[in-house]
């Protein structure tokens, strides 16, 4: 009875990820929505506005780096959080 | 740990290892990597080290107290180059626009805030990875000594 009912929602979350990755939109296909001028104008303009060739690293810490900061941010507060409670006793 | 193998090989490999993470962060803008991706290869060097001598090897190379500033030490050159382009007159943590030099692209010293970023965000992955890692071994050393 266990199995068949671990089985059962198995079989539900593999129809809900099967589901999704069929929705998924096809990789590299150019009317993808994500394809608008925002990556466009990363790849034609970040070497001119930050002078890093690595464009990625020009998103992270220059366009997006407040979203960086805040990732760095989670990282420290865990530790900080792990450093008290193993400190603790 | 007394592993003689593990004791040499680790040796041998550990200098290729870690000036492998200071040059993933150091061209974290030129070439593929950065801060987080170096710093993680530039700690992990530091457990291995622990790991195949023994812990007091570890801590007299960089012990506890020395790699929590440097983690908080990260955090703050991140934050504190945002301030600086606050100072500078542009928005918090804006590059080109705060007038930072961005120099010939594909040199070492170029695109202004964003190597000094990276190098931050390197310190500090890299000192997280070994607080923690001293923390819980350190912890296991406490609990043996109340038994």
């Amino acid at each position: 009875m266990r199995k068949l009912l671990i089985l059962f929602f198995l079989a539900v979350i593999m129809v809900v990820m099967v589901a999704t990755v069929v929705e998924m939109p096809t990789i590299g296909d150019p009317a993808n929505v994500t394809n608008n001028e925002v990556p466009r104008r990363y790849v034609e303009e970040s070497l001119k506005e930050t002078g890093a060739l690595n464009v990625i690293a020009s998103i992270i810490t220059d366009y997006r780096a407040f979203d960086t900061l805040g990732e760095a941010t989670v990282l420290f507060v865990a530790i900080a959080a792990a450093l008290s409670n193993l400190k603790a006793h | 740990m007394e592993d003689v193998i593990v004791r040499y090989v680790s040796r041998f490999i550990l200098p290729f290892v870690q000036l492998y993470g200071l040059y993933v962060v150091l061209h974290g803008h030129l070439s593929p990597g950065g801060g987080f991706s170096g710093g993680a290869v530039i700690g992990a060097s530091m457990i291995l080290y622990a790991l195949s001598f023994n812990l007091a090897a570890g801590s007299k190379k960089l012990s506890h107290d020395v790699s929590s500033i440097l983690e908080s030490s990260g955090a703050l050159i991140f934050a504190g180059m945002g301030l600086i382009s606050i100072l500078l007159g542009a928005n918090f943590l804006a590059n080109r626009a705060a007038g930072f030099p961005l120099g010939t692209p594909g040199n070492l010293f170029s695109s202004g805030s964003i190597a000094i970023i990276t190098f931050g965000v390197g310190i500090k992955v890299a000192s997280t990875m070994i607080t923690l890692f001293y923390s819980l071994i350190e912890e296991e050393d406490h609990s043996h000594d109340h038994h």
